[in-house]
């Protein structure tokens, strides 16, 4: 803080921090501050906002739980598609690490320099294209007379072709490859400052292959596996656009229960109360994440 | 325990580059031996060829009879010391030394144990369960060494382990690392460019200049008996007064300078007419008594370094040539003063006759 005023002197760095001050305030804490206002409190019609039936609640949040029935084994559809979502951002997110270690190791140490470079060029590449373009290309792909059946029936890997995009099978791999990035840079950068010598001190100690990513490598990279896992788990699970173009209604993803609750339903409290329980879910795995590999916060920041 | 490490013809291509160029030796068992030589004169390649990282592009390693071809260095019976020590900062003190053992099946209580073994060995009975960042460099420095001993190498090989250390802690550390090597009986085989370094602690020294082996031998035969102008010039000071050979017979050569001809031991390759050095160690120079015949010379002095044992003088001759005299503070007399000429003699028997070759940039 102090530091803002040394270099800019005393108006200017006034200014920038009223500036910074009212974009958080504006931008961010009010925002969320009515949201979280609107979860508490009932449902009601215009008129009656303000009135007597106006009052603090846990309604919104206890309606998710509400019906659940753990003998029975049933569970209410908002409930079912909450935890569909965080089931498929977990295999979303271990596909995604399982696909990328590989990669970033061979990147961060075993490739050239010279390759290195075309080699993140033709990673990034793709994501220089709009999101929703991308997504559906892979709508085209995976459908039913696409490219992909007819290349699997013509190598006679199949025998009649797949749906595909019927089940959760095309939201699982439009969202592993919209956000396989955010797994391989963090690995990558992780992996990039292992000293090579470690790796050759384990093998000169006569360590094979699999233990020394088992003892020294892996157990390096733990905060870029951390934040790769946390970014790519935070934003499968609140994602909306590969749900919505490669799902099928069998699919829907929690981001669509929200959605519809706010605009379909016209119900912004259990919206709101809804949308605080993802990012709750989001938190607890940030915490797990950091518990797990543990990391503090500030590696992660790095 | 150990046993022999043989090499035989070795050379190392990198594309254009001849790293090493036909090395052929024998490291016997049990025994300290340095490659000392400047940077990119092909030392740390051997070394990587010993390892196993590396295979060399001819020639074969063998370490007690067996060739080494085709064996990676997870399957060499040698041990790697690195340079940057390259311990394993997410694990143990102890964790560290018994890695080795970890990779081959021991159980965790024996692993610990000999871990301990390990650790009063290179005495830090204490540091089993600290953290490699907790240890000083020399401490870390003991703990690589006894991680690499953890595996009952039958070779050690050691790249400059001791470079990043300072000069106190490096000097005790010397001595250390050639106790542990006496106690253990295993071969070192030593990287250095530091000829401190490698004369303190070696049996045998090989120094090394643009990937040939130019001499092998005890560091005091290196020192005295230098084989090439580069080992001459590499090594320690010497002052070089070319010419061609005036006179050779019994073991001594003359050689014809602008001081006259000075007279030297005859080294080997030396003939008649044939363009030659002759090499004379700075501290084998001492002023000339009106007894002195031959190999006399004068020169004015420059300027003198007082060291406190000793005094550099510097001279110049009158064909302009720099000229070292070392004087030790024996009591036997003050240096000359700067501007001065003084006249100095040597020994033929302290100097030494080669034919004229490449010397070692200073």
């Amino acid at each position: 803080m102090s530091e803002v005023f040394r270099r800019y002197g005393a108006p200017l760095g006034l200014m920038i921090l009223l500036l910074t001050g009212i974009w958080v305030v504006a931008m961010v804490v009010l925002p969320y501050f009515v949201m979280v206002e609107y979860s508490f409190h009932p449902n009601l019609p215009g008129p009656e906002i303000g009135g007597p039936k106006d009052i603090y609640t846990l309604d919104n949040y206890a309606s998710l739980f509400r019906g659940i029935d753990i003998l029975a084994w049933d569970f209410p559809d908002d409930f079912r598609v909450f935890l569909r979502t965080i089931w498929g951002s977990a295999v979303v997110t271990a596909v995604c690490l399982v696909v990328c270690y590989p990669v970033a190791f061979y990147l961060a140490k075993v490739a050239t320099p010279d390759r290195v470079g075309f080699l993140l060029l033709l990673l990034v590449v793709p994501f220089w294209i709009n999101e929703i373009l991308r997504t559906f290309s892979w709508y085209i792909i995976l459908a039913f007379n696409g490219p992909l059946n007819a290349v699997l029936l013509a190598l006679g890997l199949l025998d009649k072709p797949v749906r595909w995009l019927s089940g959760s099978g095309g939201v699982l791999i439009g969202m592993t490859y919209a956000f396989l990035l955010f797994m391989m840079f963090p690995l990558y950068n992780a992996l990039q400052t292992l000293d090579r010598n470690q790796i050759e001190a384990a093998r000169d100690l006569g360590a094979p292959g699999w233990r020394i990513h088992w003892r020294i490598v892996i157990p390096h990279a733990k905060p870029g596996i951390a934040v790769g896992c946390i970014m790519v788990f935070v934003l499968a699970a609140s994602s909306y656009v590969v749900p919505a173009l490669l799902g099928s209604p069998g699919t829907r993803w929690f981001t669509e229960t929200i959605y519809q609750w706010f605009f379909e339903g016209q119900n912004w409290p259990r919206g709101s109360a809804y949308a605080f329980v993802l990012l709750g879910l989001c938190v607890a795995f940030i915490l797990a994440m950091m518990r797990i590999f543990r990391v503090g916060l500030t590696d992660i920041a790095k | 325990m150990s046993q022999d490490v043989e090499l035989d013809g070795v050379t190392m291509r990198f594309g254009a580059v001849t790293a090493v160029r036909d090395v052929s030796l024998v490291v016997k068992a049990g025994e300290f031996f340095s490659f000392l030589g400047p940077s990119g004169c092909g030392k740390t390649t051997i070394l990587r060829i010993l390892s196993g990282f590396t295979e060399p592009s001819a020639g074969a390693v063998r370490i007690g009879g067996r060739d080494m071809a085709g064996i990676g260095p997870n399957g060499r019976p040698t041990a790697l010391i690195f340079q940057n020590l390259a311990l394993f900062p997410l694990m143990s003190v102890w964790e560290n030394i018994a890695f080795g053992l970890e990779v081959r099946g021991v159980g965790k209580a024996e692993r610990r144990k000999r871990a301990e073994a390990l650790l009063d060995l290179i005495a830090l009975p204490d540091a089993a369960d600290k953290r490699i960042d907790e240890l000083s460099g020399g401490m870390k420095q003991r703990v690589a060494i006894a991680r690499a001993l953890a595996v009952e190498p039958q070779v050690m090989l050691l790249d400059e382990p001791l470079s990043a250390l300072d000069l106190k802690l490096r000097q005790h550390m010397r001595a250390e690392l050639r106790a542990i090597q006496k106690k253990t009986g295993v071969t070192f085989i030593y990287i250095t460019h530091d000829q401190g370094e490698a004369f303190t602690m070696s049996d045998r020294v090989a120094v090394m200049s643009r990937g040939v082996l130019e001499q092998v031998g005890p560091p005091k035969a290196i020192y005295d008996d230098p084989a090439t102008p580069f080992v001459a010039t590499f090594v320690g000071e010497n002052n070089a007064f070319t010419g061609p050979v005036a006179l050779l017979a019994d073991g001594v050569a003359a050689v014809e300078t602008p001081f006259g001809p000075l007279r030297g031991r005859a080294g080997p390759g030396l003939a008649s007419g044939a363009a030659a050095v002759l090499f004379v160690r700075p501290e084998r120079l001492r002023e000339a008594t009106p007894g002195d015949g031959a190999n006399r010379l004068a020169g004015r002095v420059t300027h003198v370094d007082f060291e406190g044992n000793f005094a550099n003088v510097f001279l110049k001759g009158p064909d302009g040539s720099a000229i070292l005299v070392q004087l030790a503070n024996d009591g036997s007399g003050e240096p000359p003063p700067e501007g001065a000429t003084m006249d100095i003699a040597f020994d033929p028997a302290n100097a030494v006759v080669l034919p004229d070759g490449p010397r070692a940039r200073s």
